[in-house]
Order: structure tokens, then sequence, then C-alpha cells
């Protein structure tokens, strides 16, 4: 078995399921400046959602892809009702305040979808139903699993879309024009509440694949999983460069290799001083060598490049 | 000294106050008793569940009359706080019990949590019992306050590697753990005596009570080939490691403590659970003297055990036992009866010895079978180790 390989593997399919979270990030970043510390909620909401109907659904003899289909679209319709909700709700009224202020309301609805998460699903875990393919693949004595295969496909079609539709369409426009100036953008003709409340549904649906994935790839759901899955998107946002979408993406994707790679070997390098415990720590460590080094992030440039 | 005692207007407030949450001098004829354990974050299931074992017992003993000490009838009242599994919110919630003027912990979940708080219930003279650590430092501490209703690591890491080396016939296994004191305690002691049994640890791998991702650390253990991989940890990372176990086509045989015998590791686990072996102490709970009625009162208003309830159901009867005897409910005069406790709870004879561990030190295996626990044989472990680190 190739180990590097299949470290390398691991670190992909983590990573791409980060890059989805993180384009949330990015995105609302990019148009108001405004880090969404609510995100990982979303996404731990969109798991949930998608879990409730599809054990809901599982017993009831229609067919598997019918079945998470199903999860799925409830998960993102239901994310980004809740992405716009908070929008109008939480940071639309704080849009002129100091910027602390919506920071510290995205901090409180965070621990509200928490606890409302807790009080709805209950504190134990909740397991995916066994309905996903079990079937795996050898690449030069690797493992690759179908589900992981799915999640690799899955990121890499939203992310392609996503990069098109910013860049070529002229929502795209609208949106890049409102995070330069939302008021000159407003002169053009450009709603920019409209544009605001778009990129939070579109954020919101991301991050409910992204959780859905996530739920599907692990084989649970915990109403606790935000907070540590937001903090690593919201890192991988910061590494790529907050505010640039291809920054998120590789990111994320960096961000997942250098935890499975740094997991992986960092007993063996230490002999055995830092232990694999330190998982996380590497990728915060990573984040911060990155960013005195460019404190912009890997692609972030000046600001008129946003979005 | 007149003036010393004379109320002023804050002080008179913050009297009210305390007096409106009930928590200033205890009115007569109620015996208050603390619940510590987790009810928020990863392991809130668990902690739940203690919580609910111990309001069991105060119910039950509250319907039969209360409890009749120095000529009065005494109700008990269990307050129930919320360490969240963190040491750090262990003390601040043992000195609200010690202030809110307990007599009696049953607590805490974790080691982890019990090892620090076990110092604030020492200073307060308050009697702790916890009804699922197991880390051996926890009534290695000094403190007379602390006792346990649990089957300790080292007598548990024993029986774990003896199950592994004479029963699976394991020469190389791997060990993990969450590094928490109950995790890397119990992976410690079943790490020293497999050794001692003529295996070899051909990989020592550490994962957090937080984590759901185990590919990176079971790839490094898949190269080693190992025929046991050892989990010291509970069941929300358990679950998941054996399913990534088998998702990267490992086929040693996992192997775990109590945190990992519960119904929730099957859950979480699914169909990669079945043939994975865990210890928990004592007999299985249909075999307990009172197994089986408990049970159904239990599940009846709690639903399912999740698995430390019955100790924590048992804990509270030994405090009261001990109160019983002493003929009192002041921690200062029943702290010593705890100490020559001889109680038949429903998870078995309760002796303790002179650190206030369990005397009886018999662990029983289980397999999953089918997506069902199942009892495989009951080890009886060696006596209780001296202190060892």
């Amino acid at each position: 078995m190739d180990i590097l390989l299949q470290q390398l593997i691991n670190g992909l399919v983590l990573g791409s399921v980060y890059a989805l979270i993180a384009l949330g990030y990015t995105m609302v970043y990019g148009i108001l400046e405004l880090i969404n510390f609510a995100h990982g909620e979303i996404t731990m909401i969109g798991a949930m959602l998608a879990l409730a109907v599809i054990t809901h659904l599982a017993g009831s003899g229609l067919p598997v892809p019918i079945v998470l289909l199903a999860g799925l679209l409830t998960a993102m319709a239901g994310c980004s009702v809740l992405g716009y909700a908070i929008e109008r709700v939480a940071y639309r009224p704080l849009r002129h305040a100091p910027r602390l202020a919506p920071l510290i309301t995205a901090i409180g609805v965070s621990i509200v979808l928490q606890n409302l998460a807790m009080l709805i699903w209950g504190r134990e875990y909740i397991s995916f139903p066994p309905l996903l393919p079990q079937g795996w693949f050898d690449v030069h004595g690797a493992r690759v699993t179908d589900v992981q295969l799915i999640i690799l496909v899955t990121a890499g079609i939203l992310m392609l879309v996503l990069d098109n539709l910013v860049r070529r369409t002229s929502l795209g426009r609208a949106m890049r024009a409102t995070a330069q100036s939302p008021q000159l953008a407003g002169l053009m003709g450009i709603d920019a509440n409209h544009i605001i409340s778009l990129t939070f549904i579109l954020g919101s649906a991301l991050a409910a694949i992204g959780g859905f994935l996530v739920s599907a790839y692990y084989g649970l759901a915990h109403y606790y999983m935000g907070f540590l899955l937001g903090l690593k998107a919201f890192s991988a946002a910061v590494l790529g460069g907050i505010g640039n979408l291809r920054g998120a993406m590789l990111g994320g994707l960096l961000l997942g290799v250098i935890e499975s790679l740094g997991a992986g070997y960092i007993g063996s390098l230490t002999h055995g001083v830092f232990g694999s415990n330190y998982q996380d720590v590497f990728a915060f460590l990573v984040l911060i060598a990155v960013l005195i080094i460019r404190p912009a992030g890997l692609l972030g440039q000046n600001t008129a490049d946003r979005a | 000294m007149k003036s010393l005692f004379l109320p002023t207007l804050p002080a008179l407030l913050f009297g009210a106050l305390l007096a409106g949450c009930g928590s200033n001098t205890p009115p007569g004829n109620i015996i208050r008793i603390g619940s510590a354990s987790p009810l928020t974050g990863p392991q809130a299931h668990l902690g739940q569940d203690n919580a609910n074992g111990a309001q069991l017992a105060v119910d039950e003993i509250n319907a039969a009359g209360g409890v009749r000490l120095a000529g009065k009838t005494w109700r008990l009242q269990l307050l129930v706080e919320d360490d969240q599994a963190d040491p750090r919110v262990a003390t601040t919630v043992a000195q609200q019990l010690a202030d809110d003027d307990v007599a009696g912990v049953i607590g805490h979940l974790n080691s982890g949590a019990s090892i620090p708080a076990a110092k604030v219930y020492d200073d307060a003279g308050i009697p702790q019992i916890s009804p699922s650590s197991t880390a051996i430092a926890y009534t290695h501490l000094g403190f007379k306050t602390a006792y346990r209703v649990m089957t300790n690591d080292s007598q548990q890491g024993a029986a774990l590697a003896q199950y592994a080396t004479r029963y699976l016939h394991a020469t190389r296994i791997a060990v993990v753990d969450d590094r928490t004191a109950y995790g890397q305690g119990l992976a410690d002691e079943f790490a020293r005596a497999a050794v001692t049994d003529g295996a070899q640890i051909v990989d020592r791998e550490y994962t957090t009570d937080h984590s759901t991702d185990f590919l990176a650390i079971l790839t490094s253990i898949k190269a080693h080939q190992p025929q046991v991989v050892f989990f010291g940890g509970m069941d929300p990372q358990a679950g998941p490691l054996a399913r990534q176990m088998r998702q990267l086509g490992l086929t040693a045989r996992l192997l775990g403590g109590d945190g990992m015998e519960t119904s929730q590791f099957v859950h979480l686990a699914g169909a990669a659970a079945n043939g994975d072996v865990a210890s928990n102490p004592g007999l299985p709970l249909d075999q307990m003297p009172g197994g089986a009625q408990f049970r159904k009162h239990f599940t009846a208003r709690f639903g399912p055990i999740q698995n430390y309830a019955p100790y924590a159901y048992d804990a509270v009867y030994v405090m009261v036992d001990a109160m019983k005897r002493a003929n009192s409910p002041d921690p200062a005069r029943y702290l010593p009866m705890l100490a020559s406790t001889d109680y038949r709870g429903v998870t078995g004879n309760i002796r303790f010895d002179e650190h206030g561990d369990l005397q009886t030190g018999a662990v029983t295996l289980y397999q999953v079978n089918q997506g069902k626990w199942q009892p495989v044989t009951t080890i009886t472990g060696p006596a209780p180790l001296p202190a060892s680190h």
C-alpha cells in the first residue's frame, strides 16, 4: 500500500469539503466584509436536515438515489431560507453599524442555531443510514472509496459552476460590482440588497451540500459539528485569501492535504514528541505561517478584485 | 463585632437573591445531592444518562417516603450541573455545588473532570462518588472524599490485554487514544499489560475527543499491519473510527474500553461494528442482581440506557446507605461510614479499598454480533495496583 498516496487522497477529499464551505465565507466577506461566523452552523443544519429526510425515507422503499437527492434538496432549500433569514434579521439592520457589531451578532446567531439544533435533534450523534455504495477501487496501492469519489466529483463540479457563474454571467458581474461599491452598483441599476441576499442563499446552499457530504463521509452528524468545521473552512478561506473565490478553493484543498499529511507523519518526524492529536493545530500553524509571509493569503490581492 | 454583622443594603439584596434561588442554608428536611456531568457537547448523551440514573434513584427514595435520619424524615433533591466534560468548567461547577451546600456529589463523568474537581470537594469536605471515572489518579490523589463505583483503568486495561493476547493471540497491536485522562490512562495501562503478556506495540497514535476524521492515523497504522487496534476513548470517536478502519481495508480487530461499549457505538459504526470487542466493568446488566428491573424502570422513563446510568443509580444508594448508618446527612459524619460500605446494588457488590476503589475487579468483555453487544467472557482482574504514575 502506498501510504503517501493514501494520505494525499484522504486529504484531497477532506479539503474539497472544506473548500465548498469556505466559499460561503469568502463570498459573504467579498461583498460585505463581514465574517459570517454562523456559516459553520448552517453547514451543520444542512447535515441535520438531510439526515432527517433520508432517515425518514430510508424505509419507504423509494430508490436510494431519489432518497439521497430528496435529502440533499431539502437541506439546500432549508439552508437557503435560513441564510436569507439570518441576513435579513441579524445582519441587514446592522449594515451601517461599526464593524464589531455584526461580528458579535454573527457569533450570537451561531450560538442560537447550535442550541436550536440541540433542542430539535437532541444531543446524540445521528448516524447516516447505510444507503451509500460500499465499493472501492485501487489506485497504485491506495484505496479510493465510491463515497470519496462522489465527494471529489461533486465538489469539483460545484466549484467550476460557481467560478463560471461569478466570472461569466451577468449575475456574477452584478456580484462583483456590488463587492466593489454597493452605492455605485446601485447607480448602475443593481439592487445591492437583492445581490447580498442572493449571495447568502448561494453560500448557504453550498454549505448544505458540504454538510451533507461530511455526514455521508463520516457516517454521522451532531449539533456540535459545525463549530470546528466552520473554523477550518474559515481558515481555508483566509489561507487562500479571504474574498477570493479561487483562493477559498485552493485554501480548502491545501488545508485538507496539510492536515492529512501532518497527522500522518508528525509522529515519526518528531520521534513521538508531537503526536497525531496535533492534527488540528498543525493546520492552524501553517495558516499562521502563511499569513506572516503573505498577510492577504495565498491568492489574496488588493481588495478591488474581490468576489 | 457588631458592626461586622450589620447588614448593608447590598448584602441584604445579595442574601435575598441567594434565598430566591434556594441556595442559601438548606431548609430543614431536604438533603441536596449534586450531579455533575457533561450535558452539552459531544458527550452530552452519556452525561444526561448519568444524571438520569441518579435522578431515578433520588425519585425512588423520595417516593418510598424519603430517608429517616435522626428522628426526622428527609427528602432528597438532585442538583444537576453541566461540566461540559471540560476540566476547567468542572472546577467551577464543583465550587458551585459546594456553595450550594450539597451533602454529596455523584460525578463527574470524565476522569479529566473528576480529578480537578476532587480537590474542590475535598476542601469543602463533600463526599464525591464517580459513577464512571476510571483513571487511576482520581482516587490516588490522597483525598479522603473521592470514591468510585466503577473498576479502574489498571483493572480494566489488564483484563483487555489478557483478552487480546490470550484469546485473540495478538502479537502485533496498534494503540490509539484521545489524550484525555481517561483515554490515555486506559491506553497506557493496556499497552503496559500487553507488553508484559508478550505482545508488541507496533504503532502508537493519538487523536482528540472532538475528532471525527481518523483516516490519517489509520493509514499510518495500516502500514504496520497490526492484528488488533486498541482505542482508549469514548463512543463518538470509536464509532467513526471503526467505520474508517473498514473503509481503508484494515482487517485488524478493534478493541476498546467501557467508553466504547455503548449502543451509540453500534449505532455510529453500523455494519463496521460487527466483531469489535469492548469491555465494561462488572457483570452484564441482565446478570446483575437487580439489573433487569433497573432496565425496565429506567427505559420506561428515559429511553435506552447509554452506559453508566446503573452506576450513577447505585452511587446515590451507596451515599444514602452511608447516611443511614451514620444516622446523619452531615458529610463530616457520614463520610467515615462510606469507607465501610458493603452494599449490594444493581451493578454488583460494592465494597471500597483504602483508596476508594472497588475491591472486586471483575471486567466483562462484549462483542458486537448482528448489531448488538453480547457478553463473551468475564475476566476477574487482578487487585488494583498502587499508583503507577
